[in-house]
């Protein structure tokens, strides 16, 4: 099956005939590439611009002051969270329907990258409300919501990390994946009514600061800066991931050799239709 | 599907009859866990009678949990995944029976828990339409999203702890949407419970359909 | 005729183990063919494997006319495994689980009923819940199971294991009226003065492997004992 990210097949070496248990000494001792160097100092280049928009040539709120910038983090940051989330959805029905185990690893490796950032959209949304509203936690929608959100990733790299057989554990994963987006969706809803139906919100509404000139553009600057850090993190922790499946996988012709060759029989060749089957 | 279904619900059933485990074990669970509810929030200070109706369905959560847990433990023993698989019976059937015979454990459990919640907390009821409906759909909600994350879980080394960390975060919605509901039919203005009962029955529906056709694929070996 | 059994070079997997590493085997309608091998072989593996249980990822594999490879599922209804577990609810009462698998698999009642009498079950035995009987009674429960369903491919995997010698003989009548109507046997036992006196003939497996007419024996391992000359055949 071909791949649409070429760079990985490039870092990988060919196994050498009859698989061996370790990488090839001569393979790729890092999951860096011309690609993701280039990825990586633009994405620094475009972190360094968005932080000095951010906390130097954009102007203050007028209620709030200062803290209005952790607005510049704050919404990339959960931008960044719903795309992987989305993206781990994707994934997991695409491998359910083709069981294309690319598939598989993107939708894993794209929730972790989730986990971290909607942790760390928690916490900076903490650090706003300590100033703006004087207690660290407000039960209000998108807070709540997103405290959910958390909770269903952290369910799903649970069976990530389940002790039973890869192909096991990426089917029961990409289940609880295919229904990660509808849950978010469902308890969105649910927490959004629920807490439209209290008036506290018209509070929160007064301090919500305006975007607009100089502001609105740093933070639409900041959002796709986010995006591409989250790209150049995915395609890392992909092939990591990549990586590890692949170490195991090549064994399977290896691994019947040595069962033959215990009862005395001759290595058979068995590699032309294995493909498709552990894939 | 439908006979298939019937079949194993009733089986299930009668399996409980025999071993009554949610009678003995998860509905004095359900007593102790009310108890203790009074014990945490002092009766004497009226935040119990405030809080009734999130409590109820907090406990209803709790005991569904066990409740489900014991449902797919009488099918880990002794070959009987690998006999319900070679059995002729069609997936989306068993799924349907086992979700059945879940919901109509629970609704016995939340009868319990609302006699518990009348006589100890001195609750009035009000609203019976919209309390037994809210109970219907909820349960419904529950017994769906159960069964398929309980066949997920079934046969895992770790599915006691992983059941109710894949369950509970999504069945919030129906702890919010029948906890609403109850307080409206508490507070005399039922229809502002009706929509959330409305909400819990587009949750059922969704796992219903999802659970039935996931069931089968979970069940197989890998 | 087709043979109901076909496998060449099948390889089937426990994970990532290829507990089947290349197993050629051949069987016809009406037989009655002993498996043999050391512990570990992949005796069960085979049996469980040719009940539709375990995916086959290489090699050619048929069974009742179905391709393991792409249809296992339906394969399932048309077996009976008789395994180590016991396959049975332990809560329920012999006769509870006996009715509840045959309507499953939509079998006769009147089977059902046939069966526990030919297993001894249809007297105080059928009322007792399968938890408060003996090893040996169990097992004979999960034969009834079995039987009620009529399959056209038995797969027994120790059948004998457990059971006094009277029920062992019941045992072996059931299997010989059934090859006789057109059912397929395949045992697997450790039992072989009784196994190879009720088998038309016997296949070895070792590590995983039945060798196919092709390859080379080492050290002749693969011989099976002859339980009378004319019908031994290495397929």
């Amino acid at each position: 099956m071909t791949t649409q990210r070429s760079d990985a097949t490039t870092t990988t070496a060919p196994p050498p005939a009859g698989g061996a248990a370790t990488p090839d000494a001569s393979g790729p001792i890092g999951t860096g590439s011309r690609g993701t160097r280039i990825l990586g100092l633009a994405t620094l280049a475009g972190i360094a611009l968005a932080a000095y928009l951010a906390l130097v040539s954009s102007p203050d709120d007028e209620n709030m002051g200062d803290v209005v910038r952790i607005i510049y983090i704050h919404v990339p940051i959960v931008v960044v969270a719903y795309v992987g989330c989305m993206i781990t959805t994707l994934g997991s029905v695409m491998y359910l329907w083709k069981k294309s185990r690319w598939w598989d690893v993107t939708a894993a490796a794209s929730a972790e990258i989730a986990m971290v950032t909607t942790a760390l959209t928690l916490v900076v949304g903490m650090c706003w409300a300590r100033p703006t509203w004087g207690v660290w936690w407000v039960w209000d929608a998108r807070l709540t919501s997103t405290a959910m959100l958390l909770l269903l990733l952290l369910g799903y790299l649970a069976v990530r990390r389940i002790p039973a057989e890869s192909g096991a554990r990426s089917k029961r994963a990409s289940i609880v994946g295919v229904l990660l987006l509808p849950n978010v969706i469902i308890v969105n809803r649910s927490v959004t009514w629920w807490r439209s139906l209290h008036q506290d919100t018209t509070i929160l509404n007064t301090l919500q600061p305006k975007i607009h000139g100089d502001m609105a553009f740093a933070l639409y600057l900041a959002i796709p800066v986010a995006l591409m850090m989250f790209a150049w993190l995915l395609v890392h922790r992909w092939r990591l991931a990549w990586l590890e499946e692949e170490v195991l996988d090549h064994d399977l012709d290896q691994a019947i050799t040595d069962r033959r060759a215990e009862a005395g029989f001759d290595a058979r060749s068995t590699t032309v239709d294995i493909g498709e089957a552990t894939s | 599907m439908f006979r298939d279904a019937l079949l194993v619900a009733g089986k299930d059933l009668r399996v409980e009859a025999r071993s009554r485990v949610a009678l003995n074990q998860v509905a004095p669970f359900a007593l102790l866990v009310l108890i203790m509810f009074a014990f945490a929030l002092d009766p004497d200070s009226g935040v119990l009678s405030k809080a009734t109706p999130g409590l109820y369905w907090v406990a209803v959560l709790f005991c569904a949990v066990l409740a489900i847990q014991r449902a797919f433990a009488i099918e880990a023993a002794d070959g009987n995944r690998d006999a319900l698989r070679l059995s002729g019976l069609e997936p989306a059937g068993i799924y349907l029976g086992k979700m059945a015979a879940i919901a109509a454990q629970l609704v016995i459990l939340e009868v319990l828990l609302g006699l518990g919640v009348v006589l100890l907390y001195g609750t009035k009821t009000a609203g019976w339409a919209l309390l037994v409906c809210t109970c219907l759909a909820a349960t419904a909600g529950i017994a769906a999203a159960g069964t398929l994350y309980g066949v997920l879980a079934a046969g895992l080394r770790v599915r006691e702890t992983l059941l109710p960390l894949l369950l509970l975060p999504v069945l919030s919605p129906v702890l919010i949407g029948s906890t609403r509901a109850f307080e409206a039919a508490r507070n005399g203005t039922p229809g502002e419970g009706w929509p959330w009962v409305g909400l819990l029955a587009v949750f059922a529906l969704t796992y219903t359909i999802f659970g039935a056709f996931g069931f089968g694929p979970l069940l197989e070996e890998s | 005729m087709e043979p109901v059994v076909h496998l060449r070079s099948a390889v089937s997997l426990l994970g990532r183990f290829p507990a089947l590493a290349g197993v050629d085997l051949d069987v016809d309608p009406g037989e009655i063919v002993l498996l043999q091998g050391p512990n570990g072989a992949g005796k069960t593996t085979l049996l469980r494997t040719l009940a539709g249980l375990l995916p086959v990822v290489s090699g050619t594999a048929t069974v009742l006319g179905h391709d393991l490879r792409t249809d296992a599922r339906a394969v399932r209804r048309r077996v009976g495994l008789l395994g180590h577990a016991t396959m049975l609810y332990d809560e329920l009462t012999v006769a509870d689980n006996v009715r509840f698998w045959s309507r499953a698999a939509k079998a006769r009642p009147a089977d059902a009923e046939a069966a526990l009498t030919e297993l001894g079950l249809d007297g105080r035995l059928r009322d007792v819940a399968v938890a408060r009987l003996s090893a040996g009674q169990r097992r004979r429960a999960s034969i009834a199971v079995m039987v009620a369903r009529r399959p056209e491919l038995w797969l027994l995997d120790e059948p004998h294991a457990g059971l006094d010698a009277a029920t062992r003989d019941v045992v072996d009548d059931l299997v010989r009226r059934a090859a006789a109507s057109g059912a397929t046997v395949v045992v697997a036992s450790h039992e072989l003065e009784r196994a190879t006196a009720l088998a038309g003939r016997s296949v070895t497996i070792v590590g995983g492997v039945i060798p196919g007419p092709d390859e080379a024996d080492p050290d002749g391992e693969t011989a099976p004992p002859d339980p009378s000359p004319e019908v031994a055949r290495v397929p």
